[in-house]
């Protein structure tokens, strides 16, 4: 009960962490310092993090999206979420993160 | 209609994070003797995993020699109440604090939107609160039928 993994895949200048679980203030702790190691690793310009995967996301996650995107931003590079299913949706368009980080729905490519 | 009570259940565990996901399934468990939607449940797991983590950062301040308290009640019309509680440090200003993105913990990228989930996910969110006592945070979700 509330693991949460990620699986990176770094190709033609793209990370993507696919994230797979359920992301609170307690297991966002761990997995928050290992993305950044991994953007900072790959010095990826281009990342996804895709929430197909995440079964359960409250606030935290959000602090998790917002503190990734501009840690890249800061980078001059950009930050993208993928795939968040439909109660990962209303909770970042009810914090309008909807409205400053793009969101983008792509099943079948950048799947690791 | 005068709504009656069908069922109730009292529970508390230590203000450990490793807890919050306990909280969540537990009530969410407990309220499916109401036979809610999948995204009814969802907002529920959602608004007390944003209440117990409240309790447990910002009531204990993260020691974990807390007590967090839940009370969940079922009733006759549908409706559920859940109170989650804290004796911990208290919130100094609580309208203040149920604004949306406002955080006493930046660093933290918590992010500061635990009431506004708490208000949006709930169709009712009572906070009392006194400074050295702790923190009570009432929810009520009517479910549809």
């Amino acid at each position: 009960m509330n693991v949460l993994t990620a699986i990176y895949n770094y190709s033609d200048g793209i990370l993507t962490v696919k994230l797979n679980g359920e992301i609170d203030h307690h297991s966002v702790r761990d997995i928050r310092v290992e993305i950044d190691r991994q953007i900072c690793f790959y010095r990826a310009r281009e990342v996804l993090l895709d929430l197909e995967a995440v079964s359960f996301m409250d606030s935290s996650g959000l602090g998790l999206i917002l503190g990734r995107y501009t840690r890249v931003k800061e980078n001059g590079g950009t930050l993208k979420v993928q795939n968040p299913g439909a109660a990962a949706q209303r909770v970042l368009r009810l914090a309008g993160t909807d409205k400053i980080i793009p969101v983008v729905f792509n099943r079948d490519e950048h799947n690791s | 209609m005068k709504k009656k009570l069908v069922n109730q259940t009292d529970f508390s565990f230590l203000a450990r994070s490793v807890n919050e996901s306990f909280a969540r399934y537990a009530v969410a468990s407990f309220c499916t003797q109401l036979d809610p939607t999948l995204d009814e449940l969802s907002d529920l797991r959602t608004a007390v995993s944003e209440a117990v983590t409240n309790a447990i950062i910002h009531g204990y301040r993260g020691q974990s020699h807390g007590t967090v308290y839940i009370t969940v009640k079922l009733f006759s019309d549908r409706s559920i109440i859940i109170r989650i509680r804290d004796k911990g440090c208290g919130i100094p200003d609580i309208r203040r604090a149920m604004t949306p993105l406002f955080t006493t913990d930046p660093d933290g990228e918590r992010g500061g939107m635990g009431f506004s989930i708490m208000e949006s996910f709930t169709d009712d969110l009572t906070v009392r609160s006194f400074i050295g006592k702790g923190t009570t945070v009432i929810m009520e979700k009517r479910l549809s039928n």
